[in-house]
């Protein structure tokens, strides 16, 4: 048995469903991250474990113990909110200290231990300092701190670097991977940023509508998207859709409307005739100024309708005769190369059959 | 976000909490407040207050007091006379606070909490003081007196007596009451965007006109808020009238003293009491009525016709 | 244009501080003026400080004034922190009502009613009846600026206290009664000086052996206006000006909840 065990898990509000009947076993150990949009019902079932709300119907078990009749105080596990939520009115020593007071830890060991979680956080020294006295970043290190302090078996992260800026988000990730690893507590982590969700986790729910989408670790998340939507929300992706022409082997021949047909590889079991999606992402796309010599992989007639420069790579958006439209991604290695390509330009963009992956619908 | 409450025994910390500070309010306001409805309906005593719930094996209940009220047209002709004096300081206030308002929440931040709370201040200071005050600037020995009735003298007028008159009593209200109307219309003045003002004379709207449609449609929610809070206080005075006041001056809240205290007929005080309530609960309830109307579509409010 | 409109405005605003504040400062400065007649200002004399703390009757009315508001202010304070959390965290029709009606009726209307509630209960008029009385209108003052300032405070933090292992009494000790704490004081100044400085609801329940400062000083100006009136009014403003500006730098909200 997994340690925190959400069994059937259902929130409703009035006639919304936060939480429709989701089930998800947590390993000890495991840094797990419930990831999608503002509403999927993440939030919601991070509060329920975190016993701020309970389930309408569902348990929660951890360790096998249901947490029905545990108000947040008693259960072993701890919070780090996206505000940081840490109490004005004391230092940095008197938050990080308040798990243990409320523990009735014995003062003699608090100093210590307070010690130890701060030096956990990289804060040693801040120990005197008010929350307002210190950076987004340092705030964010003293929750994390003060959730820690007292070992607690799970800890639940809420959004917790939504607040900081792009540079200072990317370091706490690295530091929170190499923190977890460190404590080796279970993490349970709240996001709608995909690719934070894909950088940190063991493995990640997908989240829509109240219902997991699909559960996964984030390689198969993101190479092999279950449905339309975990496709369409985890990066940039080519949806293709149309219906079964051919089947042949391992490939699969689909007859796309306004492109023609494309083959993918695929051991999915659907029957010619049947509806499916084709999601490919854009890095896996060639675009070339002339056709490629006679090779099995699908390629298409188009010209450059739109480009975007990232920087990094760019971005094309390909038209082809038909009226479907073809995102491809260069990268600018070569230095002072900003674009391959102009508008207007004929091109050819081709793929693979094992670029794409099918998707049944 | 959707707010839950934690979840707890909470009914328990419910009723600890809330329960004391009900329980004071409903035996020291609301109890007395019911009594006093039904003092409305007993017979006075023979030495004032109530005469016994049960004599001779009838209850006192009856319409008596009312019926009073109702036919003897001098008490209607007081409340209307209050009805009238409660509305003037409301108007008086309007006029005074707007200025005052407007240059508060225009004025920098540094400022602006200083002023406001120059507003505050006197409406902080002892109410009987603030009356005093009047009586000191009104008196027949004080300069404004004095210079008046000069003036007077030149167009051959009979001195006239400022203190102890309907004038002073007004001044008095407008007084006490203004820090209530500049309160709520400098709370709804600050909220208003800049750039609406400066749309409107991009558009070719004058000062006035930006005044008149924009600005003031827009304050009209705190306009209403401050009406309420001026007159209803205003409305049952007692003080300013018997201090301020001549004898003619006499106000709704000066009957009721009266009834309590002299004639110590209460049942007809209450009745009096009773009537003040509904007409102050109405004037409030309309205020808040037309407030709501004219915060659902603020952009409509009488300034596109004007 | 604009510079013109700045002017007329200043104008007219400076003319309604003028209008608020002269009334006031010719009561100060004829407290100092020597000649029974708030007339014309004569020559400075502290004389009528001096009749004023020599006056019996004014020291007993000083004293009872005090007692009064620190009981009604102590007790409000308890019970209106009580109804703040309580309006806050279990939103209940019928104690709003309860709270701000005394606050938003005439207050005469409290005064005949308690009035009458009190010689029935056969309760002898006098400083009981006017504490109890005072605690009445004063909860409402305080319910509200302990609620503005519950409003003020971020939500989590009392979810993170309860996460840190807090029980709701803890949370409420060590999170929220500090947080509130300068909203408390603040509602107790506040009810100290509207019980010191209230006259109405006071005058109908005091009955005719108790007198506080502000039925002293309309028994005395009912009869006379003399400078002794202007230095206990001096006095008393000073007093509801020190705690009023202590009140609001607590709660700087504390002014514009009203």
């Amino acid at each position: 048995m997994a340690l925190l065990e959400i069994q059937n898990v259902t929130r409703r509000f009035g006639d919304f469903t936060a939480v429709d009947n989701v089930s998800i076993g947590i390993e000890a150990g495991e840094f797990f991250t419930l990831l999608g949009p503002s509403g999927c019902g993440k939030t919601t079932l991070l509060r329920m474990i975190a016993g701020f709300d309970l389930p309408d119907g569902g348990r929660i078990l951890l360790k096998g113990e249901d947490l029905v009749d545990r108000p947040p105080e008693r259960r072993p596990m701890r919070m780090v909110f996206q505000s940081y939520a840490l109490f004005p009115h004391m230092t940095v020593e008197g938050n990080v200290a308040f798990p243990l007071q409320m523990a009735k830890t014995p003062a003699s060991e608090i100093s210590a231990k307070v010690e130890a979680a701060l030096e956990d956080v990289r804060l040693t020294g801040f120990d005197k300092r008010y929350p307002h006295e210190l950076s987004g970043g340092q705030r964010q290190r003293v929750a994390i701190g003060r959730a820690l302090v007292t070992h607690p078996s799970v800890l639940l992260l809420d959004e917790p670097l939504a607040a900081l800026d792009a540079k200072l988000r990317e370091e706490m990730q690295i530091e929170l991977i190499n923190l977890q690893k460190e404590v080796g507590i279970t993490f349970v982590y709240v996001t709608h940023d995909q690719t934070e969700a894909l950088a940190l986790s063991h493995r990640i729910a997908v989240m829509n509508k109240g219902r997991i989408e699909q559960l996964d670790v984030p390689s198969k998340i993101y190479g092999f998207p279950k449905t339309r939507f975990v496709a369409d929300f985890i990066g940039h992706i080519n949806l293709l859709s149309g219906s079964v022409s051919e089947r042949q082997g391992g490939v699969i021949t689909l007859a796309v409307e306004g492109l023609g047909p494309v083959r993918v590889t695929s051991a999915s079991p659907i029957s010619v005739g049947g509806a499916g999606t084709i999601a490919l992402r854009p890095e896996k796309i060639r675009i070339q100024s002339s056709a490629p010599t006679d090779s099995p992989d699908n390629h298409y007639r188009g010209t450059v309708g739109d480009l975007l420069y990232m920087g990094d790579v760019t971005v094309y958006k390909v038209s082809i005769p038909g009226g479907t439209r073809i995102e491809a991604l260069l990268a600018n290695s070569q230095s002072g190369r900003a674009k391959f390509f102009e508008i207007g330009d004929a091109v050819e963009v081709s793929w693979p059959v094992d670029a794409g992956h099918l998707i049944e619908e | 976000m959707i707010v839950v409450a934690v979840h707890t025994p909470s009914r328990l910390g419910r009723w600890l909490v809330s329960g004391p500070p009900l329980a004071y309010l409903i035996v020291f306001f609301a109890l007395p407040s019911l009594i006093m409805v039904l003092a409305s309906f007993r017979t006075p005593g023979e030495f004032g207050g109530l005469a016994p719930l049960i004599e001779e094996g009838k209850l006192d209940l009856n319409l008596e007091s009312y019926a009073r009220f109702f036919s003897e047209s001098v008490y209607a002709q007081i409340f209307l006379k209050s009805f009238g004096y409660a509305l003037l300081t409301t108007l008086f206030c309007i006029t005074l606070a707007y200025p005052l308002a407007s240059l508060i929440a225009r004025s920098s931040r540094r400022y602006r909490d200083l002023l406001l709370l120059l507003v505050i201040l006197p409406f902080w200071s002892n109410f009987l003081i603030r009356i005093y005050a009047w009586m000191i600037l009104l008196g027949p020995n004080a300069a404004l007196a004095r210079t008046v009735n000069r003036v007077l003298a030149w167009f051959g007028h009979d001195p006239v007596p400022l203190l102890f008159s309907a004038f002073a009593v007004l001044v008095c209200l407008v007084y006490v009451h203004l820090p209530f109307m500049v309160l709520p219309l400098y709370a709804n003045l600050e909220k208003h965007d800049q750039a609406l003002l400066d749309a409107a004379q991009d558009l070719g709207a004058n000062a006035w006109q930006r005044f008149w449609r924009i600005t003031f449609p827009l304050s009209l929610p705190g306009v209403y808020a401050g009406a309420a809070l001026v007159f209803i206080p205003a409305f049952g005075i007692f003080a300013i009238p018997d201090i301020l006041g001549g004898p003619e001056d006499s106000l709704i809240g000066n009957v009721i003293k009266q009834q309590f205290l002299e004639t110590r007929d209460w049942p007809f005080g209450s009745v009096l009491s009773i009537v003040l309530t509904v007409v102050a609960l109405a004037f409030a309830g309309l205020a808040a009525w037309v407030a709501r109307g004219n915060l659902r579509t603020p952009s409509s409010a009488r300034g596109s016709r004007a | 244009m604009r510079r013109r409109r700045r002017v007329v405005l200043w104008a007219a605003a400076l003319a309604g501080y003028a209008f608020l504040y002269v009334p006031l400062i010719i009561v100060v400065a004829y407290s100092f003026n020597n000649s029974r007649l708030n007339a014309e200002w004569v020559g400075f004399t502290l004389e009528w400080y001096d009749k004023l703390f020599h006056d019996q009757d004014m020291l007993i009315a000083a004293g009872n004034s005090l007692a009064i508001a620190l009981v009604a202010s102590i007790v409000s304070t308890l019970l209106g922190t009580a109804a703040g959390v309580a309006m806050y965290r279990y939103p209940s029709r019928l104690l709003s009502v309860l709270v701000l009606a005394p606050i938003a009726i005439p207050e005469i209307l409290m005064g005949v009613s308690l009035l009458i509630f009190f010689v029935l209960l056969n309760l002898t008029l006098g400083l009981v009846s006017v504490a109890l009385a005072h605690i009445a209108f004063c909860i409402g003052f305080v319910a509200i600026v302990v609620r503005a300032r519950l409003a003020g405070m971020d939500e989590t933090l009392t979810e993170a206290a309860r996460d840190c292992g807090a029980s709701p009494w803890n949370t409420f000790r060590y999170i929220t009664l500090p947080l509130i704490m300068p909203g408390v004081i603040a509602g107790a100044l506040m009810a100290f000086t509207l019980s010191i400085d209230d006259f109405v609801i006071t005058f109908f329940t005091a009955g005719a052996g108790t007198v506080t400062l502000p039925l002293q000083i309309y028994s005395m100006i009912k009869i006379a206006v003399t400078p002794e009136v202007n230095a206990v009014s001096t006095l008393l403003m000073l007093l509801t000006l020190a705690l009023i500006i202590i009140a609001s730098k607590l709660s700087p909200t504390l002014l514009r909840s009203e």
